[in-house]
């Protein structure tokens, strides 16, 4: 037993620490050349960038990549938020896989990132759209990658959502959203500001139908997104601890020359502020977004009266 | 010539000695109009030359000169009947945007604009012209107002963008942008938006989902301020210059990217040099396309909102 603990020992020595980040820097638009938050380091454990909890890898990907000691939620990728959400844990059907990013406006070394980016992550662009099934009921889903361009909103994340939107509409569907981006992305200038109206715009005709958008909000949601789709949701619920704001920390410190509450612009400041419906914890996610979706499409069951007609108005009509 | 620009120097200079020759001629009875020609031509070269061949850097000077007329401005020399409307009726009147409803050529029409400051004191009150939360939903009720009553809805873009503070961000900035761009698609009345000075990133697209957006020659639209994109590309944001030269953001740039509709020219060396003739260019721009707009239904207002947008973006497929 006591070999035992010397053994563990030796595995804490091995965690590379110069590779943790502490907790992701807010960023402001697409703050890709900096900080993006590490993933699991391969190995065997992994350290909490928020409270330093040491915990197995293994354990971690059990506890859904939260930590066990404060809760925080580490980010995961696409495929990983899917796999957690859909039942069999992938799209029935991948939108728009074909689609990816060109140079609109000439800026050097563009392509090489995205190049990288595309072979790092095996995806086309920072966001995966499709159709799937939530605990049975069929859904449109988006999801942002943060490990592709810090998920900047470019022109084919615009189009991919606002494809995914339209295609929401004429399937008569509810549409999830889960954001997670550093803003705009400057490698496409005013195209990628354009995209703010154009996803809004498509979700104008989703409200107009009358159908369901639900958009969550992960670590981190900036600039851009903030201040387009992702504040849209006829709920908008957030992961605990997600940083969630229109103006990255830094920048606001500089413009007001003042120091800012520990908790600015976390998810928990957002809901106390009135900006979020709920923030729901990662284990609660998916029974709570199944849950908003049947409240929205199931037919009243046989013997509920609906509303009006339990009415006591009802006699006077 | 007031408030000129570093790259005016040259020829603030050049009209200087002329004024001095003048002087000279006046005074001391020495005949300098030979050299005074001379020189008269070669400023008329130089203003070409510079005026002819602005930079993007440069045309970003001149769509913050300070003396660069302003919504405020325009309301008085295009309009008749102007009232203005205050308030979002939630929170508080941001006085960094303006609106009100008045004539254009006799017809009402809802107007909505950034409005910046003239001296340091307006400034203070208007926030340098960036709008907080308030000022966004300020302008979504005075359109919402506008819709319902059929009238067109005539946006001034001029900001450096929406302001990036505290209270802002507790009052849920992203959220009113957010709205307006969504509301925006949705109003089934001619929308024309005409970006005067700075286009800044979001706190100016707020007001500027159009079926139409111009620009005028020197104005700037960026998805964020040059000196903070530097910040953020190259972690300097003293290279603002190279990011302005980079990004793409003059009026002709975005034309040729399919952003806007077109360009509206400018005096010779800025719309602060002849106001009233600049006024007059964006009046016979809006009149023009008011009068195309009004030949569509609402549906086919909102639709051709939709499919503007739709196009803006570039990408290719595998």
């Amino acid at each position: 037993m006591l070999k035992d603990l010397f053994g563990k020992k030796r595995k804490f020595a091995t965690v590379p620490s110069e590779n943790l980040t502490r907790v992701p820097a807010s960023g402001d638009q697409a703050k890709e050349a900096g900080v993006r938050e590490k993933e699991v380091p391969e190995g065997l454990m992994n350290k909490c960038p928020h409270c330093g909890t040491i915990h197995y890898s293994k354990d971690l990907e059990k506890n859904l990549r939260v930590c066990k000691g404060c809760q925080y939620h580490y980010s995961i990728s696409a495929p990983e938020r899917l796999a957690l959400l859909l039942d069999d844990g992938v799209l029935t059907e991948e939108f728009d896989t074909d689609l990816i990013t060109s140079n609109p406006l000439g800026f050097p070394g563009y392509l090489e990132k995205l190049e990288q980016d595309m072979a790092n992550t095996n995806l086309n662009e920072a966001v995966v759209t499709g159709e799937g099934l939530l605990e049975g009921n069929r859904i449109v889903v988006g999801v942002m990658d943060s490990r592709f361009r810090m998920a900047s909103m470019g022109s084919v994340v615009g189009e991919k959502i606002t494809r995914a939107i339209e295609r929401a509409i004429d399937r008569r569907l509810p549409f999830i959203l889960f954001s997670a981006s550093g803003g705009a992305r400057m490698q496409e200038g005013v195209l990628s500001l354009m995209q703010m109206a154009k996803t809004s715009a498509a979700l104008a005709k989703l409200d107009r139908e009358r159908l369901l958008y639900i958009s969550v909000l992960t670590n981190p949601t900036f600039g851009g997104v903030s201040a387009s789709f992702s504040s849209l949701g006829d709920y908008n619920i957030a992961e605990p601890g997600a940083m969630i704001g229109f103006a990255g920390r830094r920048v606001i410190e500089q413009t007001i020359r003042q120091e800012l509450p520990k908790d600015f612009q976390t998810a928990e400041f957002l809901l106390q502020n009135g900006q979020l419906d709920m923030v729901v914890h990662r284990k609660e996610m998916r029974s709570t977004l199944a849950k908003l979706v049947e409240m929205h499409t199931s037919t009243p069951r046989e013997g509920v009266e609906t509303w009006q007609e339990s009415s006591p108005l009802k006699s006077l009509s | 010539m007031a408030g000129e620009l570093p790259f005016e120097k040259p020829l603030v200079e050049l009209h200087d000695k002329i004024k001095e020759l003048r002087r000279f001629t006046e005074e001391k009875g020495i005949d300098f109009s030979d050299e005074v020609k001379r020189l008269e031509q070669k400023a008329k070269e130089l203003a070409d030359q510079i005026y002819g061949n602005l930079t993007p850097w440069q045309r970003v000077q001149l769509a913050r000169h300070p003396e660069r007329p302003t919504t405020l401005d325009y309301i008085q020399l295009l309009f008749t009947d102007f009232m203005e409307i205050h308030g979002d009726r939630l929170f508080g009147d941001d006085q960094a945007i303006v609106g009100g409803i008045a004539r254009l050529d006799g017809r009402p029409v809802t107007i909505i604009g950034n409005q910046k400051g003239k001296d340091t004191k307006d400034n203070i009150r208007r926030n340098f012209g960036m709008a907080h939360p308030e000022g966004y939903r300020k302008a979504l009720r005075i359109m919402e107002q506008a819709n319902k009553f059929g009238r067109p809805i005539i946006c001034f873009i001029n900001t450096s963008g929406a302001y990036p503070g505290k209270a802002a961000e507790e009052r849920g900035q992203s959220e009113a942008i957010a709205r307006n761009l969504r509301q925006m698609a949705t109003f089934g009345v001619p929308i024309i938006c005409v970006v005067i000075g700075e286009g800044g990133s979001g706190g100016a697209l707020a007001i500027g989902v159009g079926n139409r957006v111009f620009m005028l020659e020197n104005s700037y639209y960026s998805v964020i301020a040059p000196e903070s994109a530097a910040a953020i590309l190259w972690r300097d944001s003293s290279l603002g210059m190279r990011a302005a030269e980079t990004m793409k953001i003059t009026a002709p740039d975005l034309l040729e990217l399919g952003v806007i509709d077109g360009i509206i020219p400018e005096p010779f060396g800025g719309a602060h040099r002849d106001v009233a003739m600049q006024a007059d260019a964006v009046k016979k721009v809006l009149l023009e396309q008011l009068e195309q707009l009004s030949q569509l239904s609402p549906d086919e207002l909102v639709q051709d909102r939709y499919e503007k947008f739709k196009q803006i973006g570039e990408y290719a497929s595998l």
